[in-house]
């Protein structure tokens, strides 16, 4: 497939640009395999110099087009030029509503370009194939393309365990993929199993996964760990490795939690399926606790339906509470933080090592333990950490970016296997980073850049679903990661917290409604006026700064400069 | 005194605390003898709402009190003969019959009587005034109702345009229910529209009245830049035709020349005070769903009626500033809705009124002198409970709406609000005492009581917006009034719930910070004298504050997380507001939060993790 093939028509004379808080633009607009390009005409219409728009073509997310033909319509000749005719004719309107909620609209002149442009942005923006994505393309100067990526090699982490423990060992069993093809090719496994019994349990667990440890808690040595579900089956089938994998995890006379993120009747129905859960008389020491989390579909639908309610200008105070509430976006994040919570909660004061998993063992498993993290671990809560404890627990654990983040909440397309579980998380962090505005080393700028770049990306971390996937298409040496990118001092400065003080304990959030808000910063980001919240910001920073070092003072003005930046202009930066 | 009684923690099933209960002529006191830090609880007679009896349990008596500043204690009396003395000495102690039982009459915080009248006469209405231009070639101070001839709920002096002679205000007055005549609120200098304020027009189905069109001519004439003005009736149109019947009613665009009539809707005090109770039983609801919460938040309508009261003000503020036109606002008499719009307009207007002093100002003008009935809104007295409305407390929550918006426009911060908030209720100042003008003369408030705002602004480093970026920053305020900008305000109303809280305190950090800056500055009067204050300098502010009162203004400043312990424990200071306690228990509680929130946790997963198996067979909702 060439790219060219797509683009029907490549360039467009004077097309205006409107967008949400910016006042409307008009230039060229060009589009290219992988962006869409409006550059302002110099001098035109009162801007000073020429303003690029540089929209990732992927993070479109729906197009919808009107056009107007006014052939009919003669318009008084008076003051006519020739575009004015050409107006007259007939013009289309496309809006593109992107996956990072902002919604942009293009008028066309012409009819017939409108329909080209849009079907050419329709295009390019639905083809599947990761090796033909933007990050196999993007080659930035400053970056190396090997930077970034063997950060936190889970060697590295396994030895802080190490240092404390030797009930643990890495074990490489997985490098060729074959025992799990969702598991990256090292895992952390009780050090007196060995991999051949490893291999056996796998093959009792839902694709594989069989339980590995997520986090070791250094308090007092307890574990999180995670798999997917047992494959008991309807006639309750048992494995003797998989029970002796978990017996060895605990002590004898110990007890350990087994947290299913799926409702009993849900987890008894699954053994319909050839799944199920772990049974008492098999797992005598684990003691199962079931938390529903919503998945899948219904999430996705969630996401969808808030994203409507926030962009309904016309609703009355009572409707836009009524559709909060039944689009159970934030009750899901209650359910998130509190489940998160209890599995933290088990570790910290039942001193009581704890099993996740719901059925695959890739999405609200990921949320919980990751979650759980967060909470427990001072180091997950720093800039690095948290890019580390993202690689581990959501990305080299199989969460399946590629499917999960394919689509946004505009899409029209027909679902597939969409859900904003990752997106779910990030606003988990961000009511944590709410209740402890001095606890979290990262802002929720970073945040927000994180749930960008899930969608659509510069950079190749969020690409593919599993290790393996990655492996195939070479992602590791083809694209650059978004951790070196992030973590250049100039670029990492504008996501750091400036009330953050290091905080060593546990952060325990209240997850009573009253605690819960709806992030505005996501939501409404594209909707809401930003000005006064971000001259709030400055001044905070500069109040901050002013006290520690008055010599930082600029940083707090690049900040509030990156911050009131809401599209991605950029003044000839490329 | 009543002793081994337990405080029961409202959202938590945390070991309920022992202590014991005093009884003061003012307040109740709680004393938990259980924890090691000397942990207290105070609760103002005035403010308790209401007292009640819970059935008897195991555990003892149980006692439930509602306060007015959205404080709720839940304590558990051992013997049932001590609980019901409790109950009945608070019955009588919270709802004094006679004025002269009210706190401030007692309240002495041993200042000379100098300094205190030098604290009454912090706030003069014409300074604003003057600061408005006015006296001008338009309006003029008149002392026409300095015998309360014209209105006895009104002030004294008031602003009225210079061209409505006196035949004019007397006739105008007898077509405006009590006696309410339109009179100048605010003038906004740069293009000379006003908002004015009166009550309704006795007009029936079709009575007239000369004098009155006339007044209305004078208002409009005095804004010669427009020429129309806006009449609005903040009440919802059924409620103002209904109005008709009984003789009153609102103006027919017929008879006045160039008017613009516009109803706003917002409903009335009966309508507030029922939301407002719903609300406050969602906020009580133990552990609700999220479900239950929004679709509680959304049934009590409370969030809808702050909207429609900033939507008000909103509306008044751009006819004034976009449309250049004059606005006269009223409801039915005038001293609920059109005080909370009125107020609103002028701090969406004026940056002054965003300041301390502004905004005590603004409440003295716009509420006190224009005769809020504070005593009964407030229930101050035992009366008619139907008299009682939240009136106040909206325009309040409307403000911290606005501060949520614009952080750095305020000069106060959210506990300024709250401060206020409490002293409305608690009697301890002159200031909300009476219904009126001419009431608070009688009952001498002037020269038995003190006021509020010296004790306040003595207050003022620890209630002060760090991120206020001064006089100048921003002039006008043009708030987004679509359903999201509107939060549930948890620190009011579940302001006593402090799990509920964030767990590390912004403000305080950056009050911390800002102190820090300050020592650094070499004078810190310096610094005081560069507020803006364009009333001119007040009477020896600092000096005078300096000797108000006793009670102590220790902040919790650091709260850092390494702060978390070694904070002192409170200490009771005398004549100390409940306001100050809730401070210092405030201390105590963060430096625990992080240690003993794990309960909570117990509790919002099912009791606790160990019973969940017997419930596996459940399908479980969130």
């Amino acid at each position: 497939m060439e790219f060219s093939e797509l683009i029907k028509t490549a360039t467009v004379e004077s097309v205006l640009l409107s967008c949400a808080g910016l006042p409307p633009v008009r230039g060229t607009l060009c589009i290219t395999s992988h962006h869409l390009l409006l550059s302002s005409c110099p001098g035109g219409d009162g801007q000073p110099g020429t303003m690029e728009l540089w929209l990732l073509i992927r993070n479109v997310d729906a197009v919808e087009k009107r056009v107007q033909n006014l052939g009919w319509y003669q318009p008084p000749r008076t003051n006519d030029s020739p575009r004015d005719t050409r107006l007259a004719g007939s013009s289309g309107t496309i809006t593109l509503r992107c996956k990072d909620l902002k919604v942009l609209q293009l008028e066309i002149p012409g009819m017939e370009e409108c329909l080209n442009i849009a079907s050419s942005i329709e295009a390019l923006s639905s083809v599947d194939s990761v090796m033909m994505m933007y990050p196999f393309f993007y080659r930035p100067q400053d970056l190396r393309l090997e930077e970034g990526w063997h950060l936190f090699p889970l060697e590295q982490y396994f030895q802080q365990i190490a240092a404390q423990t030797s009930q643990w060992r890495l074990s490489d069993l997985n490098r060729d993929f074959t025992t799990c093809p969702t598991y990256p090719a090292d895992v952390i496994v009780p050090a007196a199993v060995s991999d051949d019994t490893l291999r056996r349990a796998a093959r009792f667990r839902q694709g594989g996964r069989f339980p590995v440890l997520s986090y070791y808690h250094p308090r007092n040595g307890t574990v999180l760990l995670r798999s997917s579900q047992p494959l008991t089956g309807p006639n309750r089938k048992r494995c003797p490795e998989d029970e002796v994998l978990l017996g060895m995890v605990l002590d004898e006379g110990e007890r350990g939690f087994i947290i299913d993120t799926r409702s009993a009747q849900a987890a008894k129905q699954a053994r319909m399926t050839g799944g199920g859960t772990e049974p008492k008389s098999s797992y005598p020491q684990w003691k199962r606790l079931h938390r529903p989390l919503e998945r899948g579909r219904p999430l996705q639908e969630s996401f969808i339906k808030l994203v409507e309610a926030c962009n309904d200008a016309s609703l009355s105070m009572d409707r836009w509470l009524s559709r909060l509430e039944s689009c159970r976006w934030l009750s899901h994040v209650k359910a998130a933080l509190s489940t998160a919570c209890l599995a933290a909660q088990c570790l910290d004061r039942e001193e009581a090592s704890v099993l996740v998993h719901g059925a695959e063992g890739t999405d609200t498993t990921l949320l919980v333990t990751a979650l759980a993290q967060v909470i427990l671990d001072p180091g997950c809560r720093t800039v690095v950490g948290f890019q580390g404890l993202l690689e581990r627990e959501w990305i080299e654990a199989g969460h399946p970016f590629h499917l999960r983040c394919a689509r946004s909440a505009y899409s029209h397309a027909r679902l597939k296997q969409e859900a904003p579980l990752f997106l779910l998380f990030l606003d988990c962090v961000w009511q944590l980073s709410r209740q402890f505005p001095f606890s979290l080393e990262f802002g929720e700028s970073l945040l927000l850049t994180l749930f960008d770049n899930a969608y659509a990306s510069d950079y190749g971390t969020f690409l593919c679903n599993n290790e393996k996937e990655r492996c195939l298409c070479k992602v590791k040496e083809n694209t650059h990661s978004l951790w070196a990118w992030l973590n250049q001092p100039e670029e990492k400065k504008k996501y750091l917290n400036p009330l953050y003080s290091h905080n060593p304990l546990v952060i325990w959030p209240s997850v009573e409604p009253q605690s819960i808000q709806l992030w505005q910063g996501l939501f409404f980001r594209w909707i809401r006026p930003s000005q006064y919240l971000d001259e709030a910001r400055a001044e905070m920073q500069r109040l901050v700064e002013g006290n520690e070092a008055p010599a930082k003072e600029s940083a707090g003005s690049r900040l509030s400069r990156s911050l009131s930046d809401p599209a991605a202009w950029t003044e000839n930066e490329r | 005194l009543v002793e081994n009684v337990k405080l029961l923690d409202r959202y938590t099933n945390r070991k309920a605390a022992n202590g014991t209960l005093y009884l003061t002529a003012t307040h109740l006191i709680y004393v938990d003898a259980s924890s090691e830090v000397r942990k207290e609880t105070w609760i103002l007679h005035h403010h308790i709402a209401s007292v009640e009896k819970l059935p008897l349990t195991t555990a003892g008596c149980p006692l439930l009190i509602h306060c007015k500043n959205f404080h709720v204690a839940h304590f558990v009396i051992g013997q049932e003969r001590d609980c019901h003395e409790v109950y009945t000495s608070l019955l009588k102690l919270s709802q004094p019959v006679k004025p002269e039982e009210l706190y401030a009459f007692s309240y002495n915080p041993k200042m000379s009587k100098d300094n205190r009248e030098i604290g009454w006469k912090l706030i003069d209405l014409k300074v604003d005034y003057q600061r408005m231009g006015i006296p001008n070639d338009y309006w003029e101070i008149t002392d026409v109702n300095k015998d309360y001839e014209v209105c006895n709920t009104y002030p004294p002096e008031i602003v009225v345009p210079r061209a409505a002679n006196k035949a004019t205000v007397i006739g105008s007055s007898r077509f405006r229910s009590r006696g309410r005549i339109p009179v100048l609120s605010y003038l906004y200098k740069e293009n000379n529209a006003a908002i004015c304020r009166c009550s309704q027009p006795l007009s029936g189905f079709s009575a007239r009245c000369l004098e009155d069109e006339q007044m209305l001519q004078a208002i409009r004439e005095a804004n010669p830049g427009c020429a129309f003005m806006y009449v609005v009736d903040t009440r919802p149109k059924l409620n103002a035709m209904a109005n008709r019947a009984a003789g009153k009613g609102y103006e027919n665009e017929d008879n006045y020349d160039n008017i613009r009539f516009k109803f706003i809707g917002i409903e009335n005090i009966h309508v507030m005070r029922n939301s407002l109770q719903k609300l406050l039983e969602v906020c009580e609801t133990k552990s609700p769903s999220m479900s239950d919460f929004l679709t509680g938040l959304e049934n009590s309508g409370w969030l809808r009626h702050i909207k429609a009261v900033m939507d008000a003000g909103v509306f008044l503020a751009k006819a004034v500033k976009d449309e250049n036109a004059s606005v006269l606002v009223h409801c039915s008499d005038g001293w609920d809705r059109t005080a909370q719009v009125c107020s609103l307009a002028s701090l969406l207007l004026d940056p002054f009124y965003r300041t301390f002093k502004g905004f005590m100002v603004l409440i003295e003008k716009e509420w006190i002198a224009m005769g809020h009935k504070f005593s009964h809104r407030c229930g101050h007295l035992d009366g008619d409970p139907k008299e009682v409305s939240p009136v106040f407390t909206q325009f309040i929550e409307c403000v911290w709406q606005l501060m949520q918006q614009f952080p750095c426009t305020f000069e106060f911060n959210e506990r300024f609000l709250l401060e206020i908030h409490d002293h409305v209720y608690s009697c301890q100042f002159g200031n909300f005492l009476g219904t009126c003008h001419k009431e608070r003369e009688d009952l001498k408030i002037f020269e038995k009581t003190h006021s509020l705002w010296p004790f306040l602004l003595q207050k003022k480093q620890e209630l002060r917006n760090p991120l206020y970026k001064g006089f100048t920053a921003y002039k006008e305020l043009q708030p987004n009034t679509l359903p999201f900008s509107f939060q549930f305000w948890c620190g009011m109303y579940n302001r006593f719930d402090k799990g509920m809280h964030p767990k590390q305190c912004v403000l305080d950090h950056l009050l911390s910070c800002m102190s820090q800056k300050m020592k650094l500055e070499d004078n810190a009067s310096e610094l005081e004298n560069k507020l803006p204050f364009l009333d001119g300098p007040l009477p020896s502010e600092a000096c005078s504050l300096s000797k108000v009162g006793s009670a102590a203004s220790k902040t919790p400043m650091l709260n850092t997380p390494q702060d978390y312990e070694g904070e002192p424990p409170p200490v009771l200071t005398n004549g100390i507001s409940v306001g100050n306690v809730d401070v210092m228990s405030d201390v105590d509680q963060k430096n625990k939060e992080n240690l003993c929130n794990h309960q909570d946790l117990h509790d919002l997963n099912d009791t606790n993790v160990l019973d969940s198996e017997a419930r596996e067979g459940e399908p479980q909702c969130h």
